[in-house]
């Protein structure tokens, strides 16, 4: 079985957002581009689970939409261990013409398994992972914190409010994905590393697709009042305001 | 011309969030002049779907099936794109929960819609349509133009308020045979605790971070946030060191949370911690060091021990009860 991980690259996630002139984008001046984090997890989980060879994971490929200077970001998923790459040369600021992209490629090449990050970091669209399964008429599976090969087939956990299901579903499928479901991202040894600079990345050239959002601009949110300091000797003064002044008990 | 919101019942019951949804759906329709249209897929009673009404909801239609005992994307999505054409739906109205993020996008493609998510605000404009949606994981909010016919919205959990509007609307229930080939996905497995109030529900959740210094600890929070009717939570450390279930991680990369209160014991508030709960109407933090990032996000904050602190507060809350 073949699995495919989408990545998106975005700003670290200790970055303090600063808006451009005309606050229609970020300014993106020092800004450290990493992967998306759930997308990082999925990756870390395709790779544990193609270690173990009675999955039958034969390989784990990484596709990417964008531009030529998201390379570094997709050469870090190669050093952490991803066979080969896939880059669409397409900008992603929209959702459904990234999915579109995305699910042309998967037509082409073809995999059982296909992951995506539940959200990415910037836009917060959750919307990517959806709209490829759709447009490909298999499978989707969403809130997926674990992802097993049980005798061959897939098993996902899949978060419900208050608890899990577990769920059989058959290849090719989109699994879309939480925390949870590896623990702690993988990083890249030295030797992924010098790999990585020779592993191929298949350039792919956008087809024909239309974007149906845009972002109009972006504005900070409101600085928060300053913060009312309560004695730690009394702390009861603190339930007095906030019964009685937030009036939220 | 109509707007669409998928009331999702739990076991045939609606909850807050259902009621918040409409809510928003019915501010949405007036401003379009329109009506709203709630629907329901699993069976619910008539007394709990007409609560639908009561928040301004002018049809309700119940869709159930034996077969739709648990969540098939494909399959609901199949069945909330053949009611939005059927009724000329032009907005489609999710909560970005769950099963809004599993069903939302789907339906987009079948639609060609586009869509806003996490939308915190009535739409800016409706002529460009323009929403107001939060990203960069609450660090700025976006103005997002949707260009297609149809629009798919999913709205931030608490972030709008209950309207009542009463319609008086009689619930239609309609059964439905699906396509078996359609349902391909089988639960085999279901691990529910029952009696927890849901994190993501909430209205007040108590947090713990670092500062709780042991999982041994715990005990005065939980009791905390027991007498207040409210959930626990944690920082991502204590999750990842397994002091507490990873359910319970609020943080960019766990759960966002939007309650009314949100009591940080002991979490210093890095940049990633906040972006899961800087929605919260409320904010009071507990912390030894006094320079803590969390003190600029809190509303209410108190310098001190968290083990020496928190039995106070039980103490007061109690006191409060009586």
């Amino acid at each position: 079985m073949k699995i495919l991980v989408c990545i998106s690259n975005v700003p670290d996630t200790t970055t303090k957002i600063k808006l451009a002139e005309g606050k229609a984008s970020i300014d993106s001046s020092g800004i450290q581009w990493v992967i998306n984090p759930w997308d990082e997890l999925s990756l870390t989980r395709a790779l544990e689970l193609k270690d173990d060879i009675a999955t039958g994971i034969k390989s784990v490929t990484v596709a990417h939409v964008g531009s030529a200077g998201s390379e570094p970001t997709i050469r870090k998923a190669l050093a952490i261990g991803a066979d080969d790459a896939i880059r669409i040369n397409s900008d992603p600021s929209d959702a459904y013409s990234v999915a579109a992209q995305i699910a042309e490629v998967i037509k082409k090449e073809g995999f059982d398994i296909v992951l995506c990050g539940i959200e990415s970091s910037d836009f917060n669209g959750s919307a990517v992972g959806g709209m490829i399964s759709e447009f490909l008429g298999i499978p989707s599976v969403s809130s997926v914190s674990e992802l097993s090969i049980v005798n061959g087939l897939p098993v996902v956990g899949r978060e419900i409010d208050g608890g899990r299901e577990s769920i059989k579903v058959p290849v090719p499928f989109v699994a879309i994905v939480q925390k949870g479901i590896a623990k702690e991202p993988r990083i890249a040894s030295m030797r992924g590393i010098m790999t990585a600079r020779t592993k191929p990345i298949r350039l792919y050239e956008p087809v024909a697709t239309e974007k149906l959002t845009e972002v109009a601009g972006l504005e900070k949110p409101l600085p928060r009042a300053a913060c009312k300091f309560v004695d730690a000797e009394n702390p009861s003064l603190l339930i007095e305001l906030l019964q009685n002044e937030a009036k939220v008990i | 011309m109509s707007v669409l919101v998928f009331t999702e019942n739990w076991e045939g019951k609606f909850k807050k969030l259902s009621c918040e949804l409409v809510s928003y759906a019915s501010s949405v329709a007036e401003i379009m002049k329109t009506n709203v249209i709630a629907l329901s897929i699993g069976r619910a009673e008539d007394e709990e779907l007409k609560k639908l009404g009561h928040y301004g909801a002018h049809k309700i239609i119940n869709i159930t099936s034996n077969q739709l005992t648990v969540l098939d994307n494909q399959a609901y999505t199949k069945i909330i794109s053949e009611i939005a054409l059927q009724e000329g739906s032009d907005v489609i109205i999710f909560s970005n929960n769950i099963t809004g993020k599993a069903l939302a996008p789907r339906l987009s493609v079948r639609l060609r819609a586009g869509i806003g998510s996490g939308i915190t605000r009535l739409p800016l404009s409706l002529d460009p349509f323009t929403v107001y949606k939060r990203a960069y994981s609450g660090n700025a909010f976006a103005h997002v133009i949707i260009k297609s016919e149809i629009k798919i919205l999913t709205l931030a959990q608490n972030s709008f308020d209950l309207i009542e509007k009463p319609t008086g609307a009689v619930p239609e229930t309609v059964e439905i045979t699906v396509d078996a080939s359609l349902i391909k996905t089988t639960v085999i497995e279901t691990l529910k605790q029952t009696g927890k109030i849901v994190l993501t529900d909430a209205d007040v959740v108590v947090s713990g971070g670092r500062g709780m210094k042991s999982p041994d600890n715990w005990a005065p929070l939980v009791e905390l946030a027991s007498l207040l009717k409210g959930a626990t939570a944690c920082s991502r450390p204590v999750s990842d060191e397994g002091w507490r279930p990873h359910e319970e991680h609020t943080g960019q990369t766990g759960k966002i949370i939007a309650p009314n209160l949100y009591i940080a014991v002991g979490i210093s508030g890095a940049t990633q911690h906040l972006a899961g709960v800087s929605s919260s109407k409320y904010i009071v933090a507990i912390n030894t060091d006094k320079d803590a990032p969390i003190f600029e996000a809190a509303q209410y904050g108190i310098v001190g021990d968290a083990m020496k602190v928190l039995p106070k507060l039980v103490d007061s809350v109690k006191n409060l009860k009586k």
